[in-house]
């Protein structure tokens, strides 16, 4: 059972939900930190890392001696990467995508792949808690391959949480495509709710069932509400603007460990959860 | 002709708002929203759409069953898992290389180019905006970013204006790596969290490798008075100035909903002060009125 919990816009409280989530549950749970520009999970469940590895991509390396110049490579490449002078190849690592096309086409066997970084993912574990992130290196712009990486390591026997990067691009995607379920996080502002269509939008495209959580819940107004009741997304779970709550964030501590009921309120949560999916089950 | 670029890495932490204020304040300016992905800056500068263009970037690979007699080269070639067993290609894992049509015996692969979003030359109340919206699930987020951009510049060049202000994408990845691209200045906006420490770090890390100078702004920085201290630590020993400091106030949100920039709301609060100081600090340190960008 995979939960993937996204937003559309950043900063509406994805990170605070999938790791008081986590944490509330009384069973084994998986969590997967799926932002791999901006990671924060880390900082909130404190999980004693046991094992980091590279995440590579392919990119071409070209034999001088064995090339003829024949520019084949040149004339797959869609993203500009490789550049056939009269008597060398350049490579630009950053443009590739490593698709294959220039191995593919080359005749000549004079293309070997070489590794090139993308950035790294850790291993961790804090009490039920298994944990997984990935984090882009910087000035890397391949982050769709490092979500994969890190959901590569799925386990379907338990509970998987994944924490998913704003937006409604490729990241986004890469993040609740397979999920069984998307817990969408917003809050009740203009910029919550125009953000929040969007991400409804990708949601249904990928025709996952979801639900919503509103977060700083009180501050603005009752439009994401009505949206909501409109598109018939059931909310499943308010918290309230809350200065006391803030401060919990901001000092990386976790609100189901300082504020008495939110613990129950988040097991509810997830009862909600399987309750829709047993339902739809039903259908 | 000078652009600030509003970074933050973490999402909400008051870019779009700021940026908007930013606007109201700044003189020969073209605003540019580079956040494709989740555009919000609209919302609050109320353009009038008056020019929209469709975006075209890439190409969407689509097997004719007609002509397709099921050899299975492609399945093998594809990198990406987007040729499913039954000879279709899964438009989402398509990653637009093209390697499945250039090498298909048959030439059964058809490669029409893609239309991913939209981009819009608007008027609003502070100037010419240049703005888009990227499709749902689409790729080339950073190939509309440099557009948007581009389109930003020559706008200015045109209209005479020398000012470029753009609201920038969360993250440090691909849309965020092609707004900063020649840049005069990043200003990232910080909130004094665990999170708004770390990420805002991921971003100066960045700034220093494309080497395009930051500075940082601390919103909501009483909220935790402790985390600010951090943030402006971090900010002396990574030689990033601090350009100010916002109150934790609400107001933003109020604003928002009245689509107003929060000194339409109330110009008088403190918040306004605060922004109203960032602008002036930002100005007089980076000499962003004289034609000398050096010492920024």
């Amino acid at each position: 059972m995979i939960i993937s919990i996204a937003s559309g816009k950043g900063g509406t409280g994805k990170t605070t939900v999938a790791t008081n989530l986590a944490i509330s549950l009384e069973k084994d749970v998986q969590f997967l930190d799926c932002d791999v520009e901006e990671p924060n999970a880390h900082l909130f469940l404190d999980p004693t890392i046991v094992k980091k590895e590279q995440v590579v991509a392919f990119v071409p390396q070209v034999d001088l001696e064995k090339c003829t110049f024949c520019r084949k490579c040149m004339d797959i490449c869609r993203f500009g990467a490789m550049a056939v002078l009269k008597k060398d190849v350049m490579v630009f690592e950053n443009l590739c995508h490593s698709c294959g096309g220039c191995f593919a086409v080359c005749s000549e066997n004079a293309i070997m792949e070489k590794e090139r970084s993308l950035g790294t993912i850790e291993h961790g574990v804090m009490d039920h808690i298994s944990f997984t992130n990935g984090r882009l290196e910087i000035g890397q712009v391949m982050v769709p391959p490092i979500i994969k990486k890190v959901r590569s390591f799925t386990n379907f026997e338990t509970i998987t949480i994944i924490d998913a990067p704003p937006g409604t691009s490729c990241p986004v995607i890469a993040a609740m495509k397979g999920a069984d379920f998307v817990l969408l996080v917003t809050e009740p502002t203009p910029f919550g709710l125009h953000d929040l269509k969007l991400a409804v939008e990708t949601v249904k495209l990928l025709g996952i069932p979801h639900g919503l959580v509103i977060n700083r819940a009180g501050l603005g107004n009752d439009d994401v509400k009505s949206y909501a009741k409109k598109q018939e997304i059931p909310i499943l779970m308010e918290i309230p603007f809350d200065k006391k709550i803030a401060k919990i964030y901001s000092n990386g501590q976790m609100i189901v460990d300082s504020l008495p009921g939110y613990r129950e309120k988040f097991q509810e949560l997830f009862d909600k959860i399987m309750q829709l999916m047993e339902n739809r089950e039903n259908r | 002709m000078k652009e600030l670029v509003i970074l933050s890495g973490k999402g909400g932490t008051g870019k779009t708002s700021i940026t908007a204020a930013f606007a109201s304040l700044a003189d020969n300016m073209v605003c540019c929203d580079a956040d494709v992905d989740a555009a919000d800056l609209h919302l609050i500068l109320k353009p009038d759409f008056k020019k929209v263009h469709d975006f075209k970037a890439g190409h969407r690979a689509i097997i004719d069953p007609e002509k397709c007699t099921q050899c299975g080269q492609c399945i093998d070639l594809c990198r990406f898992d987007a040729v499913k067993d039954i000879f279709e290609i899964d438009s989402i894992e398509c990653e637009g290389c093209g390697v499945c049509v250039d090498l298909c015996l048959e030439k059964a692969i058809d490669f029409s180019e893609n239309i991913c979003g939209q981009w819009y030359i608007s008027s609003t109340r502070f100037g010419p905006m240049v703005h888009a919206r990227l499709g749902i699930a689409q790729e080339n987020s950073g190939k509309l970013v440099s557009h948007v951009r581009q389109k930003a510049k020559a706008l200015a060049e045109k209209k005479k204006l020398n000012f470029i202000l753009t609201d920038g994408p969360p993250g440090i990845g691909c849309p965020v790596i092609a707004s900063i691209g020649q840049a005069t200045a990043i200003l990232i906006i910080a909130e004094p969290t665990v999170s708004g420490l770390h990420d805002m770090e991921r971003v100066a890390q960045l700034s220093r490798h494309f080497n395009i100078p930051a500075m940082v702004c601390i919103n909501k920085y009483d909220l935790n008075v402790d985390q600010t201290t951090n943030i402006e630590k971090f900010a002396e020993s990574a030689n990033i100035a601090v350009v100010g400091k916002i109150a934790f106030d609400p107001i933003f949100t109020q604003s928002m909903i009245q689509a107003k920039t929060i000194f339409e709301y109330d110009n008088n609060s403190q918040v306004s002060k605060n922004v109203r100081q960032v602008w002036e600090n930002i100005l007089s340190r980076n000499k962003f009125n004289t034609s000398f960008i050096g010492e920024i």
